[in-house]
């Protein structure tokens, strides 16, 4: 079988019907009726061929390991059922066969690593999560008592988010409509500075913080708040652009030739109906500040105690307060950091299926504006 | 009379109160995101400079040594350091990612496709202390098996040997790489799958229609129509990858020089280099981890710009 070549002038013109005509399901029919008939079969002779054959490499080379075993014995089932198929189908059919395997195998692993990971730090986290860990500090508690909690950690993470939040939303929306309502002459560079902002390493925007603002004035929450607003700034400038990308032209011009003037237009016609929209990037944005760990170093510091003021002082901020637990070498430090992690965890999920509830209505409503 | 209709008038554009302040409000808006990077840039090259001027620009940039009370600063290794973590976590990620693209857009029947979704989306959500903490304790015995695999059996490349052969195996830039890689999947993957997304549907059909299989539709339409899309992605996951503080630092143990025996004990990282050292330095010592930051920032600058560039070009097409 030759190369496709989809440009090709020369390529045979068939009398069928146009592709619009033909149903969407015809696109599975060719493959399934020429490989996917026998394939159980044939994937359970390379199956066992790839067993016996990286076992009988295991005995004979002497290996200990589970890591080479099991990479010959995915190379010897790539091999086999590629050959039993080139016999049977053709080359081509095979080599689909073949990457279709690869694809599915990369797919799991990146799957099972993340259910792994989770399943880790539930386990990890669990051992010490009771009620009391969200409404103690660890002001009065040594190093290896027992009880305590992360309250200090969790008061100071959410006044930090809050006050950024609050400072970078509206400064990230009007960015976004002045994207893309207005459209004005800077336009360019201003995408060009958002895109050069969105790749700021995390430690660059707390080593700023601390250069312009902690030198003088010290610790404090505020500041971690600052070295937050910056990093969200992009992220959510940029998911809200995309957002107001997709309201329809005809609402805007339906508006404008009311008579309403362009303010008036994107408040209460653009703004309205990419709303839930907005709210996901928002949202979004928030759950990857919470977790955000490096900034907060050179910023907000981190105390033990509870410090309610994000103006005065070191404040505790719950992934710095779980990076210092768990750099320290005892077990009971370590399992305060796993169960702080799960907390942290837990807020960053809560967000994320917040973000995606309001991503489906937002879904919803423009399907129903256009 | 003379119709007036007839005489061509000047179009004006006439825009109220209303609508100034509120374009005004807008650009002033827009205009944060500028003075943010000059604040950036003017005060990282203000305070680097009594460091730089000590140990001069030239040095700073090709010698690794770190000695504050000399005043003695390079940076050299900690550059390729941070280079070789990025590219190991790239030769990882780069295909599982870009498989990943391929079995949302191409493979996974429907209602799996929008949960994968999801899930990517959540792996770019979760914070990277949670990826340092879960390498560090649960993946770092098993990479320390699979590194000795592979210099076992692969020492034929340079890169997997051991400068001696009692080297520990812990703590290595392959094993931050590995979970710098699993970090960046979701920005490669969400990215490439978009730009793959946009492939003309017409020429998928028309490849199947011409008796290709899958395979063949992907290899002669979409990965040529999404190459660049690809390249964008993988460079902005490389920026991300240079930049990655939490993680790594809980993961290497730093080491000044460029250490090219990667499954080796000891990487470099700048990123880490400032976690480590900043909080009990010195002014003068402070001064040059800015300029390490500053160093760091015009790379991953270089490197995200370059690709944003490059993953428009596609998108506009």
């Amino acid at each position: 079988m030759t190369a496709l070549v989809p440009d090709d002038a020369n390529a045979p013109t068939l009398e069928q019907p146009a592709v619009e005509d033909i149903p969407r399901q015809v696109e599975d029919r060719p493959r399934r009726g020429n490989t996917s008939s026998a394939s159980m079969g044939e994937a359970a002779v390379a199956a066992g061929a790839a067993v016996a054959g990286s076992l009988a490499l295991r005995l004979v080379l002497g290996w200990d390991g589970i890591m080479g075993t099991a990479l010959w014995a995915g190379l010897i089932f790539l091999v086999v059922i590629y050959l039993i198929l080139r016999d049977r189908h053709g080359r081509e059919p095979a080599v689909d066969r073949v990457v279709t395997v690869l694809i599915w195998s990369a797919a799991l692993t990146v799957i099972a690593v993340l259910v792994w990971m989770m399943a880790y730090l539930t386990v990890q986290g669990v051992k010490l999560l009771r009620v009391g860990f969200l409404t103690q500090d660890l002001s009065s508690t040594g190093a290896l008592d027992k009880g305590g909690g992360m309250k200090h950690a969790i008061i100071g993470t959410l006044e930090q988010v809050l006050i950024a939040t609050a400072a970078v939303v509206p400064i990230a929306v009007f960015t976004a409509v002045y994207l893309n309502e207005i459209r004005g002459r800077m336009s360019t560079p201003i995408r060009f500075i958002v895109d050069a902002l969105s790749g700021l390493p995390s430690i660059v925007a707390g080593l700023l913080i601390f250069t312009i603002w902690v030198v003088g004035r010290g610790f404090s929450g505020i500041a971690g708040s600052a070295a937050l607003a910056i990093l969200m700034l992009p992220t959510i400038t940029r998911a809200s652009e995309e957002i107001l990308r997709t309201v329809p032209d005809p609402l805007r011009e339906a508006s404008l030739a009311l008579g309403a003037p362009h303010w008036r237009t994107t408040a209460r016609i653009v703004l309205p109906t990419a709303q839930a929209g907005l709210v996901t990037a928002v949202i979004l944005g928030i759950a990857r500040a919470v977790g955000e760990t490096a900034p907060m170093l050179l910023t907000a510091f981190g105390a033990d105690t509870t410090n309610t003021s994000p103006l005065n002082g070191p404040q505790g901020d719950l992934p710095l307060a779980v990076w210092k637990l768990i750099r320290q070498p005892n077990q009971t430090a370590n399992d305060r950091a796993w169960a702080g992690a799960l907390v942290l965890v837990g807020l960053v999920l809560g967000l994320f299926i917040i973000a995606r509830w309001f991503g489906n209505r937002s879904a919803r409503r423009l399907g129903r504006a256009r | 009379m003379v119709a007036v209709a007839d005489e061509p008038r000047p179009l004006v554009q006439v825009r109220t109160r209303g609508d100034r302040v509120f374009r005004g409000l807008a650009t002033a808006c827009a205009a944060v995101s500028l003075v943010l990077v000059s604040l950036t840039l003017i005060f990282l090259v203000k305070e680097a400079r009594p460091a730089l001027g000590k140990a001069g620009i030239v040095n700073f940039f090709t010698t690794s040594v770190w000695n504050p009370s000399a005043g003695r600063f390079g940076v050299a290794g900690l550059l390729q350091g941070t280079i070789i973590i990025a590219g190991v976590a790239l030769i990882i990620a780069v295909p599982l990612a870009v498989s990943m693209a391929l079995f949302i857009n191409e493979y996974a029947p429907g209602r799996l496709k929008s949960v994968l979704t999801s899930v990517i989306d959540l792996l770019a959500a979760l914070p990277s202390l949670l990826f340092g903490m879960w390498g560090f304790f649960a993946l770092k015995n098993r990479l320390t098996g699979a590194a000795a695999w592979l210099t076992q059996h692969l020492s034929a490349i340079p890169l997997f040997r051991l400068s001696n052969p009692k080297a520990s195996l812990v703590q290595s830039s392959f094993n931050a790489g590995v979970v710098v890689a699993i970090m960046i999947i979701p920005i490669i993957c969400s990215v490439s799958r978009d730009v793959m997304a946009q492939a003309p549907r017409e020429q998928c059909e028309g490849a199947l229609a011409l008796g290709g299989t899958r395979w063949g539709m992907i290899r002669e339409v979409i990965l040529p129509f999404g190459r660049s899309g690809i390249v964008g992605a993988t460079l902005l996951g490389f920026g991300r990858a240079l930049g990655e503080t939490i993680a790594v630092t809980l993961i290497i143990s730093l080491s000044l020089d460029a250490n090219w025996n990667i499954l080796e004990r000891g990487g470099g990282s700048i990123a880490s280099l400032i976690a480590i050292k900043f909080p009990e330095a010195s002014t003068l010592e402070r001064s040059a981890l800015v300029a390490a930051g500053l160093a760091l920032f015009l790379l991953t600058l270089l490197v995200n710009l370059l690709a944003r560039r490059i993953v428009s070009r596609t998108a506009t097409k």
